[in-house]
């Protein structure tokens, strides 16, 4: 029996399971005294390495931060067991619009979860591999910031609270992922 | 420890975010480019049951484990940082294919180049508190 579950929720879950999950996650952090926001560990990460003593924003009492901390952990154990005790028995089911789209750009779809001719320590060090992975990094950690939350924080979090501000934040996201997308990867790639 | 059950949560989210494949580069990439609806059907249903759930918790004045009230801080309004903020943010997600959270789920899943992009977060974060006085608000 367990094994048929195992087997079962290995394959790949359907939307309408893992939105609700999500928003599973979300409200037992609230329950917890906490609340679903990723990006803020950015924050208590640069705080906790001591940046508050040279720039006031680091300047809080980020120990009560930790929970969030305990979290993102908690998210590298689960990638790894799920990568490792899930795996699927098939590849990714991407549309077939988006694989030849990207075919014309020059990335293949390797069916995995990203293109590992980008996404490698070997292309870090390329042109490229730098700009998507360094910069792009660099991106989301200033806007994030800037906005004051990502994904989890503004379209989960601030949306289901009906913040007019998160709106705008995610109205920010898809302008700015659309023209990344349909504007600038023809340029980069 | 007080902190385990966020560790188990965590957990639990690493798995959703990797079963749900919301951590592929590609997802993202049909999600920018329509040519799907599973990232949206994520999205929408969690924000369903967010709202739903949201509402109740407002209504029955549902408290926290630790019997604290249960806090939405209300963000606010304002255009500037959340358009301009949210954009940077969006560029970079298309470029990398992962958002905050996926960035550790990805670590875990073995793209342990992800660290690297966790670090430059982590310098693009410094650059911004450092600039903010400068910045839009």
């Amino acid at each position: 029996m367990m094994i048929l579950f195992i087997e079962q929720i290995s394959q790949p879950w359907a939307w309408y399971i893992s939105g609700p999950m999500i928003a599973l996650v979300m409200f037992l952090l609230l329950w917890f005294g906490g609340e679903f926001g990723v990006s803020s560990t950015m924050r208590t990460m640069c705080a906790a390495g001591g940046a508050g003593k040279r720039i006031s924003f680091f300047d809080f009492d980020w120990k009560t931060q930790i929970w969030n901390i305990f979290f993102v952990v908690g998210a590298v154990v689960g990638g790894y067991l799920a990568a490792t005790f899930l795996t699927p028995s098939e590849p990714l089911q991407i549309s077939t619009a988006t694989v030849s789209d990207l075919q014309k750009i020059g990335i293949a779809f390797n069916a995995g979860l990203a293109p590992t001719e980008i996404f490698s320590w070997s292309n870090l060090l390329t042109v490229k591999g730098f700009f998507v992975m360094i910069f792009g990094g660099f991106l989301i950690g200033f806007g994030t910031r800037w906005a004051g939350g990502c994904t989890s924080g503004h379209a989960i979090s601030g949306l289901s609270n009906l913040q007019l501000a998160s709106l705008i934040a995610v109205i920010g996201f898809f302008i700015g992922g659309l023209t990344m997308t349909h504007l600038f990867f023809p340029l980069i790639f | 420890m007080k902190f385990i059950k966020y560790l188990l949560v965590g957990i639990l989210f690493g798995i959703v975010m990797t079963k749900s494949e919301a951590i592929s580069w590609y997802r993202i990439q049909e999600m920018f480019r329509f040519q799907a609806f599973h990232m949206y059907g994520i999205i929408g249903s969690a924000l369903a049951v967010g709202i739903i759930g949201t509402f109740l918790i407002k209504k029955y004045q549902i408290r926290s484990l630790g019997d604290d009230a249960i806090h939405f801080n209300p963000k606010s309004i304002s255009v500037p940082r959340y358009l301009f903020g949210g954009i940077l943010f969006g560029l970079g997600w298309a470029l990398t294919g992962a958002c905050p959270g996926p960035i550790f789920t990805l670590i875990g899943n073995g793209f342990t180049v992800f660290i690297m992009v966790l670090l430059s977060a982590l310098v693009g974060t410094l650059a911004y508190g450092a600039l903010r006085s400068r910045l839009p608000h």
